[in-house]
């Protein structure tokens, strides 16, 4: 095996406003590896790839590339000094051919049949049948099939002929036998002499392929081992971390009736995928149920479900004693539903909208807030003011565009709508992401309230600890289904991680 | 490689661009004025001409007498009606640019029923083409609606095809069946009579249909602001992901905006054929529907901005007329128009960069 090194960073720090993404860093690939960085979301593992391909610049930090002690810039900078990526989503023309996709930018002007075009589709034909990255060539990509586009991605940096390519996230999109194909190119790849970088948050892949797999958490790089002296039982355990936060104390409460139960859910993602597999679950009144698990295992599908965005395909919903017949959101609000969304300022929030009308999302239907279709305009601003002070939302006035709020005051704003509604089941999604301590505290607190005060909460969450220190219960969610279930005091990390990564089976634990 | 580095070197600042940078959007607005200006006047030198007189000129035509300004008022009409119109679609993020078919769809219907029901009383008639009018640019609008909504067909597409649709059938009207047989083969139909046309103010030809636009104006604004309708279109507008999470059905809003904004470009088309022409004929507009984009878009869908653009513009197209007196083609005004939105739409991208120091 050759040990030439193919890329360095070290000491690499990358700040994000006040947020550090990057901490310290150091992080190594040889030529001739598949080298896999391990993480949940948020990690950190994205924004390091981004500085390598010039996509960001590291607040501070060394990159050496091929020996050269190197900046990068920008992608162009990247691509000549030998860096490939291929990102998630896909940067190609939809109206341009797969060739003409690869060979962009290289000569001003090119039709169509002209000789010059016909080699280069040879030699990328060429290029494609060598390493098995079958597409054709001459059709335009709004044609193809994602599995294509990716292969075209990974054509393009061949043709390139860069020593590193990096895949973020490759096998995301791709149905299990494209995967298994993938895998099987980037062996051959890595026999020619080519450094490949993955970026991951499945086990079973980093054990598949990689040599060396490196794990990442919370911006830091924790481990970095060789695959051979590893086990999909042990990244596990690297991945959530071993240090163990301590519960919030909280009052011991009876169990209620249940409140919500879910049976037997089938949820429909594209490529006729199932999201959610014979998902079920209960929440009882007065209880945190927590979620765990590894993102893209259909938690995202659960609360989209629950709160009326995501039609179903089979199951039973049934929500303070009667049964959810179709999706309907405006249903979900008026039998007491919040929902939390994952994104705030994608799908929570209006960000050019003022204070008062961000409130108003969702009691604006209500007798309180208007009048045969007109908006009581004084009273809601009373009502908003109270709102403000009553959840200590720091806004210079009712009418600031939300997007101007720091992201505590937001997430605030946004617990102020969901809970003065008094809910019956508040569905959070990573309801701290991005937040600093103080903020992520208040989140905490107004969590434990709603449930000290006999209202439940399924709390959604990728962070572990989050999850160990709210919940009463915690379930983990795996392929779209729970394959774990646990009460607070049996809580323990070892055996979550190993759920996370699917090593058990829920027929085991069957009650 | 090595050349590139040097490059770099020489430049002390680079733009960058930085999304979430905030646009003053009324200076913006006013720059992109002064640019299109600025740019046209080359055109109006290259024609052997000194541009300031004739902006002057073409100022001084549009708003420098009586005439000029009731002139400019009956011109902003058609345009405030239908940029209103458009507004509304666009606040939801519907790009309707179908005003020009919706507009000729109403005069149409309106003139149908000075055709059919000739000898109704002034009271019947005009509510009656009021009704066929926004009935039938509606109908218009809902045509570009419904794949848009069902089958996610383009509306840009759909919409600007529908403009030669109606104005063909216009066409149709005015050379065939409609056409007035005592009109010496001019395509038009016969001249409406009194109980068909709206009133006027004095001997000018401001007409009732100044009012139709004042009161839609304030409609429009008491709505967006005041209702739980105008609301939902706000949420939708500034984030149609959160607006689904609030449960608003975003497609039924598509269906009912996409009628009211063709409702109101064939209500533009009534007003035409009763308060102005009086008559349907080839060439009924000079474009109202195509400009009343650009007049949404410098207004930034605001009503007030759309009470000041529908002017201004009403005003260029007078003042078109007017520089013609010193030898110039009227499309002047047709060139400033393009210009000004070409900026505009130019400086929401513009104005994200900003300028750095390299380090």
């Amino acid at each position: 095996m050759t040990t030439s090194v193919s890329v360095e960073m070290s000491r690499i720090c990358k700040k994000f406003g006040k947020v550090m993404a990057n901490d310290q860093v150091d992080f190594s690939a040889n030529a001739g590896e598949i080298h896999a960085l391990l993480g949940e979301n948020g990690a950190g593992k994205s924004t390091m790839m981004c500085m390598l391909s010039g996509v960001y610049r590291p607040t501070s930090g060394d990159i050496r590339l091929f020996g050269k002690s190197v900046k990068i810039r920008s992608p162009k900078d990247a691509a000549q000094l030998g860096v490939g990526m291929v990102f998630q989503n896909f940067r190609l023309v939809q109206t341009l051919t797969a060739a003409e996709n690869i060979v962009l930018g290289e000569k001003s002007s090119f039709w169509r049949g002209s000789k010059w075009m016909r080699d280069k589709q040879e030699e990328i034909r060429g290029i494609s049948e060598k390493f098995g990255l079958p597409f054709p060539v001459d059709r335009p990509i709004w044609q193809l099939s994602v599995g294509e586009q990716q292969r075209i991605e990974i054509v393009k940096t061949l043709y390139r002929g860069v020593g590193l390519i990096i895949l973020d996230e490759p096998t995301s999109v791709l149905t299990p036998g494209e995967a298994s194909q993938l895998f099987d190119t980037l062996v051959q790849l890595k026999a020619e002499g080519k450094t490949i970088i993955l970026t991951t948050h499945k086990l079973k892949e980093v054990m598949a392929v990689a040599d060396r797999i490196s794990v990442m958490r919370k911006g830091r790089m924790i481990h970095t081992v060789d695959k051979s002296a590893t086990s999909e039982r042990e990244l596990a355990q690297i991945m959530v971390g071993k240090e163990m936060t301590p519960p919030r104390e909280m009052a011991k409460r009876q169990k209620g009736k249940s409140l919500l139960s879910v049976q037997h859910l089938d949820v429909l993602a594209e490529l006729g995928r199932k999201a959610l597999d014979n998902l079920s679950l209960e929440v009882h009144e007065g209880e945190i149920v927590g979620v765990a698990g590894v993102a893209g295992n259909g938690q995202k599908e659960l609360a989209e479900v629950l709160s009326g965005l995501l039609p179903w395909k089979r199951g039973k919903i049934v929500f303070n004693g009667q049964e959810m017949r179709t999706a309907s959101v405006r249903n979900a609000i008026e039998s007491g539903i919040s929902h939390v969304p994952e994104n705030r300022m994608k799908s929570g929030l209006a960000g050019s909208l003022g204070v008062v009308d961000n409130l108003l999302f969702k009691s604006y239907r209500t007798k309180e807030r208007s009048l045969l279709g007109f908006l009581r305009i004084g009273s809601n601003r009373r009502w908003s003011q109270t709102l403000v002070e009553q959840f200590d939302v720091k806004t210079p006035d009712l009418d600031t565009p939300v997007q101007q709020l720091s992201g505590g005051n937001q997430q605030k704003l946004l617990f102020a709508r969901e809970i003065h509604r008094e809910p019956l089941l508040m569905i959070a999604v990573h309801p701290t992401q991005g937040l600093d301590i103080g903020a992520t505290e208040g989140v905490h607190r107004l969590l434990t309230n709603l449930r000290n005060s006999g209202k439940s909460v399924l709390l959604i969450s990728e962070d572990l600890d989050e999850v160990l220190q709210l919940s009463d219960r915690i379930l983990v969610i795996y392929n779209g289904g729970i394959i774990g279930e646990m009460a607070r005091e049996e809580a323990d990390r070892e055996r979550i991680g190993e759920y996370m990564a699917g090593l058990r089976d829920s027929g085991e634990e069957a009650v | 490689m090595k050349e590139l580095a040097a490059k770099r070197m020489r430049l002390p600042y680079r733009l960058d661009y930085d999304p979430s940078k905030k646009i003053n959007v009324w200076w913006m607005t006013i720059a992109s004025v002064l640019f299109a200006l600025a740019i046209c006047g080359i055109f109006i030198a290259a024609n052997g001409m000194n541009p300031f007189p004739v902006y002057k000129k073409l100022l001084s035509g549009a708003f420098g007498s009586s005439f000029g300004l009731t002139e400019t008022l009956v011109k902003s009409i058609p345009l405030l009606l239908c940029g209103l119109g458009v507004s509304i679609a666009y606040r939801i993020s519907v790009w309707n640019i179908g005003a020009e078919g919706q507009f000729a769809a109403g005069a149409i219907a309106a003139t149908s029923v000075t055709i059919y029901f000739p000898d109704l009383p002034i009271y019947l008639s005009i509510p009656l083409m009021i009704v066929f009018g926004i009935a039938a640019g509606g109908f218009w609008g809902l045509l570009t609606a419904i794949p848009r909504t069902y089958f996610q067909v383009n509306e840009l597409i759909t919409s600007l095809m529908l403009n030669y649709v109606a104005l063909l059938a216009l066409n149709y009207f005015v050379f065939g069946p409609w056409k007035d047989p005592k009109g010496f083969n001019f395509p038009g139909t016969p001249m409406f009579n009194e109980a068909q046309t709206l009133p006027v103010l004095g001997d000018t030809r401001l007409h009732l249909g100044l009012l139709f636009a004042i009161v839609v104006v304030l409609l429009y604004a008491f709505t967006i602001r005041y209702t739980r309708w105008g609301y939902e279109l706000r949420l939708i507008g500034a984030n149609a992901e959160a607006a689904k999470n609030a449960g608003i059905r975003i497609s039924r809003h598509i269906l009912i905006v996409m009628v009211i904004s063709g409702g109101l470009a064939g209500l533009a088309g009534m007003s035409e054929v009763s308060g102005v022409t009086h008559r349907l004929m080839y060439g009924i507009s000079p474009g109202y529907g195509y400009t009343a984009i650009i007049v949404a878009w410098l207004a930034k869908l605001n009503p007030i901005g759309l009470v000041v653009s529908s002017f201004l513009f009403g005003g260029l197209i007078v003042g078109g007329y007017s520089v013609q007196t010193l030898g110039l083609p009227s499309s002047i005004s047709n060139m400033l128009q393009g210009a000004i939105l070409f900026f505009l739409i130019a400086s929401d991208t513009i104005g994200k960069f900003r300028l750095r120091r390299n380090d």
